[in-house]
């Protein structure tokens, strides 16, 4: 039987993945994602901090640089157009002593060489304006009004079921482990597959110098896991704009931030690893309470609600490494996307597309590209006269299953057909935010188990929370 | 579709249900009753374990029998019951907002309402416990409601954390569908749970209660393969060098029950930091006229027979308050209403007390109080007492007090007619 070849490949379906699918989608080119996960978003971009960095961060003249400032202008159109909560809520660096007062001075001018707009140095006074939990021992702010924040993992579920919609195919529980030249370009396996593609995009966040040394590039990809505490949305008012420390060499450290959703996010923590790893640690939690309680006074932790943790992948080189394989022509490696990798996203992805892939391939635009695709838990903020239409069609929207967050079954079977399909409790989740509230699922859990067993057709045994082995329920009561 | 009700009840549990029936006993019969689920009865549809009704009925019934007694006697009064309809929202002017499947979204115009929204389990997310997130880890009482209502065991051995009355309850319920339970353990020094729940869930079934130990690390990458536990000092934190391990698939988190007090907050009725609910006069109306509250939003019971008695007093209040709004109706009062038409005294907390419900007495409401309150410490031979400034109103000897069991006192007409300014209820060895 002819096998099909694609003409591009993206492996791994992290948000830079995604952004790079979407972009490829745009033209008449036969595109696959392939993720070894069981559904997207389930690396780096399963849990970050979400931050739409303004670009005084990063090292002037270095990719992080160019690739942030100009992802940040992209963002809000890039949200609009998919559908995804994005606030330009600002973001604010505090200093707590007159060396760390300096470094904000370093951070301005830097932020100014990157081209970003706005940035001011804010007083005591001033900050304790805008941000009235602030610790009074803060000495003054740099104030970057280009920041924002997003959902990482809902921006990259949106950009890979944009790409879907527009013709992309997506392959999961496929662990690419071999890559191999051939005629057509290139066959990638797995353990019970093959696939065949002209070109390579290599997005594989912490295992993406494993992939790159597939075709003998030799990248040197580590990580740090780092994690988080979120607190309930009745905290939301707590912070308005995103809170950093000074930065130290290992990174922008523990952030104060609301979420999109109006929750309070506090972490990262940042220790290395060496292999994949998200669990949380009792000395994480310490650190991470010390330092936001450093930052602000009486930070509400009576309303946590969870923690976790992520991953983010970082290059020796510690910039990101964006370039065709120096060893496999139409190959390219995106690898070492730390941060500001979420924010640097659509800019990446529309340089690999324009820039490098179109090196290789004949780009041709698609007439009937539709770059626009509807919110996933977009019911409650709804009007009710809006709700009524919608249930007078598919009464589901009128049975609330997640009370926290008050989704619908409507939204929730919506997730488990569209693309990129939920076929798990943690894809529902992820998409829908069924079982983030306040409960954590306590209630809604045993409700959306059977939606999910019902539409795959599938007995409750065979439902999992994120694929492999992580079933639900043992089996039948005696 | 009727948009409007006299009065609404949101939550059709023991407390909605009792509280129907009383408000229709005492004169009111337009209610409306809005249960989320697909039937009433509320959290006692999964208790299937016996226990419930001794002090009401003098019989021990199972959760479904005693829910059953009560939706009985609703159904004989022909109340109007709304299941698998969802409040999204109350405005202060008693406007409920619903949704279910047949009307999409609705409001119903209320003139008193009574909140039975019942409590949540505290979610293991809010402990902040270290290692990994598999799948395997419950609440207490979501893994009873696929093991009793769906039909499904969770898995096959188990370590629980809390002993409470659902830890308890649970330990037992998965011991006789056939799993291991290795453990339950209880960080603080005694257990909050029934006496009796001890001896009959942990003690008949030789499953080890390891008190002062906290579980400190979850394993497992798909599904849980094991818990790390240790024992805690005084301030609740590890011991280094303690720790045990269990190669366990499942762990239940019983951790606290908290009040659902959501739209509580949105009809702007100010809540107690002590009980989590609303601050109520001794007939149960909150600090918002006409609005009621009773049962487990009210206050964590252990006893449903309390839960039922509690919600005839709010019920039987919500019909008298319809009575006086017809009787003399005054539009200077129909929206939030100060203490001038009342004569309050405060009920405060004292010595080895938590809490005490009701908050505040109004003298001006004639008839006997039953105070309820809990003690944060066991104590054995002691009194309760109840004191106006340095007046002793009332003692009531006490021979063992728990926290884990709430305990009562009754103030008569006469004594309430002693007290000045204010009560303090404390209990001394």
């Amino acid at each position: 039987m002819e096998k099909v070849v694609y003409d591009v490949a993206v492996i791994g379906a992290g948000v830079v993945g995604g952004m790079v699918l979407r972009e490829l989608s745009r033209y008449n080119l036969k595109t696959v994602m392939l993720e070894k996960q069981s559904d997207v978003s389930m690396g780096q971009s399963r849990a970050n901090s979400g931050i739409v960095h303004a670009g005084f961060d990063a090292k002037e003249n270095s990719l992080k640089a160019k690739f942030n400032v100009l992802g940040n202008e992209m963002m809000q159109t890039v949200a609009s157009e998919l559908g995804v909560k994005y606030i330009n809520n600002g973001s604010l660096v505090v200093a707590f002593s007159e060396e760390e007062k300096q470094a904000l001075y370093g951070l301005l001018q830097r932020g100014k060489i990157n081209g970003v707009k706005g940035l001011e140095i804010l007083s005591k006074e001033q900050l304790i304006a805008l941000e009235p939990n602030i610790s009074s021992d803060a000495l003054c702010a740099l104030h970057a009004p280009t920041g924002g924040i997003v959902c990482p993992y809902e921006l990259t579920v949106a950009s890979i079921g944009n790409a879907m919609d527009n013709g992309a195919k997506l392959i999961c529980d496929f662990e690419v482990n071999k890559i191999e030249k051939c005629e057509s370009g290139y066959v990638i396996y797995s353990n019970t597959d093959e696939i065949i593609a002209k070109c390579v995009v290599n997005c594989a966040g912490i295992a993406s110098g494993k992939i790159a040394g597939f075709v003998g590039d030799d990248i040197t990809v580590k990580g740090r896991r780092g994690e988080y505490i979120l607190l309930d949305r009745e905290s939301g008012d707590f912070v308005s704009h995103t809170l950093f420390f000074a930065p130290t060499k290992k990174g922008k450290g523990i952030l104060v931030s609301p979420t999109v959703d109006n929750n309070v996010l506090l972490g990262p923590t940042a220790v290395e690893i060496e292999e994949y790893n998200v669990d949380t640690t009792a000395e994480g939690f310490a650190e991470i309470i010390k330092k936001a309680s450093v930052m602000c006074k009486n930070v509400p932790l009576y309303n946590t609600i969870t923690s976790f943790a992520g991953t983010r992948a970082y290059s020796d080189k510690h910039d990101f490494i964006i370039e065709e394989s120096k060893n496999a022509v139409g190959f390219f490696n995106c690898a070492g996307i730390e941060s500001p990798g979420l924010t640097a996203a659509p800019a990446i992805a529309k340089f690999v597309v324009e820039e490098l892939v179109s090196k290789r391939l004949t780009l041709n635009k698609k007439q009937d590209f539709n770059p626009f695709r509807q919110a996933d838990n977009f019911f409650k903020n709804l009007s009710n006269e809006q709700k009524n239409q919608i249930i007078a069609k598919d009464k589901r929207y009128g049975k609330i299953v997640c009370r926290c967050e008050k989704i619908t079954e409507g939204e929730i079977v919506r997730a488990i057909h569209e693309n990129p399909p939920a076929l798990t409790v943690d894809a529902i989740k992820r998409r829908t935010r069924a079982g983030m509230g306040r409960c954590q699922g306590g209630f809604c859990q045993p409700y959306v188990v059977e939606i999910l067993a019902r539409e795959l057709n599938i007995p409750l045994e065979k439902v999992t929370k994120s694929g492999g082995n992580s079933y639900i329920l043992r089996g039948q009561t005696k | 579709m009727k948009t409007n009700y006299q009065i609404v009840i949101i939550g059709g549990g023991p407390a909605g249900l009792a509280a129907a029936i009383s408000a229709y006993d005492n004169g009111e019969k337009d209610i409306l009753i809005l249960e989320r689920e697909e039937k009433t009865g509320g959290i006692l549809n999964q208790c299937i374990h016996n226990g419930f009704g001794l002090t009401r009925f003098k019989e021990s019934l199972s959760g479904p029998e005693y829910a059953q007694r009560f939706i009985d006697e609703v159904e004989k009064r022909g109340i109007t019951v709304l299941c698998e309809t969802t409040v999204l929202s109350v405005g202060s002017d008693k406007t409920v907002t619903a949704i279910n499947e047949q009307n999409g979204v609705f409001t119903i115009k209320a003139n008193a309402i009574i909140l039975a929204m019942g409590c949540r389990e505290r979610s293991k997310g809010a402990l902040n416990v270290a290692g990994s997130r598999p799948s395997g880890i419950y609440s207490a009482g979501t893994a009873q409601k696929y093991v009793n209502i769906k039909g499904y065991m969770p898995g096959e051995r188990v370590v629980i954390l809390g002993s409470g009355d659902i830890g308890l309850i649970m330990a037992r319920r998965m011991t006789l569908e056939g799993a291991k339970v290795l453990a339950v353990c209880e960080i603080m020094p005694y257990s909050s749970g029934l006496k009796r729940n001890i001896v009959q869930c942990l003690n008949d079934f030789d499953i080890p209660l390891y008190l002062n130990h906290t579980i400190t690390k979850i394993e497992g990458k798909d599904r849980v393969t094991g818990v790390v536990v240790s024992k805690v000092d005084e301030n609740k934190k590890p011991i280094a060098g303690t720790e045990m391990h269990f190669e366990c698939d499942t762990v239940l988190f019983s951790v606290g029950l908290i009040p659902e007090n959501e739209l509580t907050k949105e009809i702007g009725a100010p809540l107690s930091p002590r009980t989590r609910g609303a601050i109520v006069y001794q007939n149960r109306e909150t600090l918002i006229n006409g609005v009621f509250a009773c049962g487990n939003v009210l206050q964590v019971h252990d006893l449903v027979d309390f839960v039922s008695e509690e919600a005839e007093i709010a019920g039987k209040s919500a019909a008298e308050y319809i009575k006086k709004q017809n009787g003399c109706f005054n539009e200077q009062d129909s929206t939030n209403q100060s203490k001038n038409s009342r004569d309050c005294v405060n009920c405060d907390f004292g010595a080895n007390v938590s809490y005490v419900l009701p908050q505040m007495i109004d003298k001006n409401i004639k008839g006997s109080v039953k105070l309820f309150f809990r003690v944060n410490k066991a104590l054995k031979n002691c009194m309760v007492k109840v004191l106006s400034g340095d007046t002793v109103i009332a003692t009531r000897r006490r021979p063992v007090v728990l926290p884990g069991e709430m305990e009562n006192i009754t103030l008569t007409q006469e004594q309430i007619d002693k007290i000045q300014n204010g009560i303090t209820l404390s209990v001394e060895v």
